[in-house]
């Protein structure tokens, strides 16, 4: 084994950030907050190139054992970290892209409350991601996951004085929670069947295992596996949590929601790809869940109108399009979108989060227009997303994406055409929110007339209350003060990080992520098979086109399709009713019974009867036992004399005096 | 022959004065008659050769104690009992059988399974119960409980001065 | 005059008297206690039962022949002084504050 390479610095350097902002950030400056948040994370960046460059070609996996967790007889869990061409790739995107959303929330967050908080919670976050991407067991690698999860719901949650914050951030947790439940077991299952939890020795086992042996066994695994990846991912059917989320802050939506946590399912499934490999019916079962969801999630987004929302539906297809590599064996190539998806997605989201504040705090694309001009530089840096997001070559969505769709093609037909189809809606969604935003007139209040949004929200929000388009900032702000100020660009602070992920996001696509991990992932390689390339190159000319035709040469158009299609605009824009099924089928039958069998019944029955049964019978008997200490000395004296009397008695039957 | 008869006497007048103790209303009465008692049990220790203890059951007993009870009926000048009717049920019914069933037991006790039950107790049979003897006893073998008595007397004392005292406020 | 009396129908007191003797003093002490009210005569009866076990004492130490007995009921005797102190000065201290030596009234440990 190579030197130690302290790689338990690289999660401690965050972790030292929670713990300072936490504890002593309350009475701090915001300067001061800042700079320990972002100088962990950096730090913690820096720590993961030095490593990474020192590790080299990462031929085999660096490990590091720190001390045994957990033993107990033959179930022992260390405390190791390790490293391999996989981790490297995560550890790069999380810490990179990490960094830059730390400066950025410097700005963002400039006047909002709880702003140690919110680092501390961001801080802690990367902790446990970094937890999670390092840990060299399926046990460490759950406690980062949990830790992740506490994180998102803290952060989904932060706005903890508005309802729907609240809501959502609950919502994701116990989401979460079935997805950890299905993890939960799959643990339970590898370690019966490889009496371990340690990657290397699990995945060495899975490798030489004949197909035919256990294959029950190890689908069972992966099956509960893709439950975990699905909850954490958002994938058909747990996705409902990740649109709520965006209840959260703008740049929370981007780090947690759409760069890093959420795919770790992904990199769950790809860390597992050699029990995959020997499950067939999982490998196919991520493949439909993969792009069913990316289908149903792009449709869901055609329709909404607010700009996070749109952008987190986006997030939920683009996830699916990662485990519809996984599904057909392009592992490399899920991991390739994941770290392209984190660049633009990131990018989009702080693009988003800038275009919000810029309009104080309006979500509602309706009321935007027109604001290119006015916000060139997020304009400008939001072009290199769409360009990236639409597929649109030589920009790095174009790369993962049809490395997925290219494998897709070869091992399954129809997956590859439900794919493109939801390509060109991705590209028709993305277009559509850019000529809403930055193209056309200014649709948005006047900036001098005294008018608050108060008229309109109600329609404009009216259909949801979860994550409603308010979720970055209190209501109270709206209606009044803001309505007259000038819309002006972000501050510096804000625009560099989103300039760096512009580049990123333009050039992303020529990282040779497939080929680097390779020998981890297996190869991915599709052939470039004409007539699949061509059908690519139409989606996204389809998809622009059909949005520039609809929204910037003829506005009118869209709400005549609406009216044309009605029933399917409603089903659409209401998101196919899924979270009215899920309250209905699962949601309402669990508090109902609840309600009436467990609280009514169970508790104040059954629980509370036994208790003030046993409460009442000692009072029954305490009463009839309370005559005898009267405090009447006389009826003491009888009794003593009683007792005396039986001992004689006794004594006499069975003893006797001698 | 002599203690037959003294014996005779002397247990009649106890039983007839502990009948009295318990049957009078008025507490001066009975604290007479626990002196009948113990002047009665004085001769009957005599009998026994306890000449030691029946001079302290004298002085001690039926003078000093007995005194100290009268002292106080006096002091509180206490009368006749009243009825008070509805208390004490459980004493007032158990109170005579459980009376009677205990002495019943007791003696069926000592006579059939008490050895010495029957042995004659003879006058001038045992005469080590002399202040001498009784005296060499205390100081020797009983010493620690000797000296630890006296303490507790000592306790005793100031537990009833502090208990008695007037209370200056 | 030569004046015999008449023989007696037994020629010693046997043990067994002396007990029962004992016995029947402890048993009207047990009734004193449970019958009377006054809490001084309740207190004499405590007297009683002491003087009952005294008498068993001495009757066994001379059935042993040893003064041990006695001694046992000369340290009764001081505590029964110890305790007629204590106990009186109670009593006297339940008279000064319920003005009543009824035992049946004196059923609460707190006024």
């Amino acid at each position: 084994m190579a030197e130690s390479q302290q790689l338990w610095l690289i999660p401690a350097l965050p972790l030292l950030g929670f713990l300072i902002n936490s504890t002593v950030g309350r009475k701090m400056s915001k300067q001061f907050v800042s700079f320990i948040a972002i100088a962990s994370v950096v730090a913690s960046f820096l720590w993961v190139a030095k490593t990474l460059n020192a590790l080299g070609a990462l031929e085999q996996p660096h490990v590091e054992h720190y001390f045994t967790w957990i033993a107990s007889g033959t179930f022992s869990v260390g405390f190791d970290f390790s490293i391999d061409r996989l981790t490297s790739i995560m550890l790069l995107v999380v810490t990179g892209i990490g960094s830059l959303i730390h400066i950025y929330a410097t700005g963002y967050m400039a006047h909002e409350g709880g702003y140690y908080r919110f680092f501390a919670y961001l801080n802690l976050f990367m902790f446990f991601m970094l937890i999670l991407v390092l840990a060299a067991n399926f046990l460490l690698l759950f406690v980062g996951w949990e830790g992740v999860g506490l994180c998102s719901y803290l952060l989904i949650g932060f706005y903890f004085l508005e309802k729907f914050a609240g809501d959502a951030g609950k919502k994701a947790f116990i989401v979460n929670r079935v997805g950890d439940f299905g993890f939960s077991l799959a643990m339970f299952l590898v370690f019966i069947n490889f009496g371990s939890l340690d990657f290397g020795t699990v995945f060495g086992k899975a490798a030489t295992l004949q197909p035919e042996h256990s294959a029950g066994m190890i689908t069972a695994i992966c099956l509960l596996l893709l439950v975990g990846a699905a909850g954490k991912s958002a994938q058909i059917p747990l996705y409902v949590w990740l649109p709520d989320a965006m209840a959260g802050p703008t740049p929370v939506s981007a780090l947690i929601h759409a760069a890093t946590m959420v795919t770790a399912g992904v990199y769950m499934v790809c860390r597992s790809s050699s029990l995959f490999n020997n499950a067939p019916i999982a490998m196919e079962t991520v493949a439909i869940v993969g792009t069913a969801t990316a289908f149903f999630a792009a449709t869901m987004g055609l329709a909404q109108n607010d700009i996070k929302k749109v952008f987190a539906y986006s997030t939920v297809s683009q996830l699916g399009y990662m485990f519809l590599g996984a599904g057909v064996g392009a592992y490399s190539a899920g991991i390739f979108h994941v770290v392209t998806h984190a660049f633009f997605k990131a990018l989009l989201f702080l693009g988003a989060g800038s275009v919000i504040m810029a309009c104080h705090h309006e979500q509602d694309m309706r009321w935007y227009g027109g604001l290119r001009k006015k916000i060139p530089v997020t304009f400008g840096t939001l072009c290199c997303a769409w360009v990236a997001i639409a597929g649109i070559p030589p920009f790095s969505g174009y790369h993962s994406k049809d490395a997925i769709l290219l494998a897709a093609y070869e091992h399954a037909r129809p997956l590859f055409w439900i794919g493109a189809l939801t390509a060109a809606m991705t590209a028709f969604y993305v277009s559509r929110a850019m000529f809403l935003t930055f193209f056309g007139e200014y649709r948005g209040p006047n900036p001098h007339a005294d008018h608050g949004h108060g008229g309109h929200d109600d329609h404009a929000h009216g259909d949801d209350h979860a994550a409603h388009g308010h979720a970055d900032h209190a209501h109270k702000d709206h209606g009044h003060g803001h309505g007259h100020q000038e819309i002006k660009e972000s501050p510096a602070v804000m625009t560099i990080p989103l300039v760096i992920l512009a580049l990123l996001s333009l050039g992303g696509g020529f990282f040779n992520i497939p080929d680097w991990l390779e020998p981890v992932l297996g190869s991915s390689h599709a052939e470039h098979d004409p007539t699949a390339v061509a059908v690519l190159y139409a989606t996204f000319i389809l998809g622009i086109g059909l949005a520039y035709v609809m929204y910037v040469l003829s506005p009118g158009l869209p709400d005549k399709l609406a009216s044309t299609f009605k029933g399917l605009h409603t089903l659409i824009y209401n998101k196919y009713f899924v979270d009215e099924v899920y309250d209905v089928t699962i949601i309402h039958p669990i508090t109902e019974g609840s309600r009436y069998f467990l609280w009514k019944g169970v508790d104040a029955g059954l629980i509370d009867g036994a208790v003030n049964g046993a409460g009442s019978v000692s009072r029954w008997i305490g009463g009839g036992l309370r005559q005898l200490q009267g405090g009447n000395i006389r009826s003491y004296a009888t009794w003593v004399v009683a007792g005396a009397v039986f001992v004689v008695v006794a004594m006499s039957v069975w003893g006797g005096v001698r | 022959m002599m203690g037959v008869i003294l014996f005779a006497i002397f247990a009649t007048a106890a039983v007839a004065c502990g009948i009295n103790l318990v049957l009078q209303r008025h507490p001066v009465t009975s604290a007479l008659s626990l002196i009948g008692v113990m002047g009665s049990l004085a001769v009957l220790y005599l009998l026994l050769g306890a000449e030691f203890i029946a001079a302290v059951q004298l002085i001690v007993y039926a003078g000093a104690i007995m005194v100290l009870f009268l002292f106080v009926i006096m002091l509180l000048n206490a009368g006749e009992e009243r009825k008070i009717p509805g208390k004490s049920l459980v004493s007032k019914l158990i109170g005579l059988p459980v009376f009677v069933l205990f002495l019943g037991l007791v003696a069926y006790l000592i006579q059939t399974q008490y050895t010495h039950a029957g042995s004659p107790v003879e006058f001038d049979a045992f005469t080590g119960g002399g202040p001498r003897e009784v005296g060499k006893a205390l100081f020797t073998t009983y010493l620690l409980p000797f000296e630890v008595t006296s303490v507790l007397i000592l306790i005793a004392i100031l537990g009833a001065i502090v208990l008695a005292r007037k209370e200056i406020d | 005059m030569d004046f015999t009396l008449p023989p007696l129908p037994i020629a010693a007191i046997p043990m067994s008297a002396y007990l029962i003797l004992s016995a029947i003093l402890f048993g009207l002490g047990i009734c004193g206690f449970l019958f009377r009210r006054n809490l001084i005569t309740v207190f004499m009866s405590i007297e009683l039962m002491l003087n009952a076990v005294n008498l068993s004492f001495v009757a066994f130490s001379h059935q042993m022949k040893q003064a041990d007995g006695q001694i046992y009921s000369f340290f009764v005797m001081v505590v029964a002084a110890a305790e007629a102190a204590v106990g009186l000065a109670i009593i006297l201290t339940v008279f000064k504050n319920r003005e009543t030596l009824e035992v049946d009234e004196v059923d609460n440990l707190k006024l």
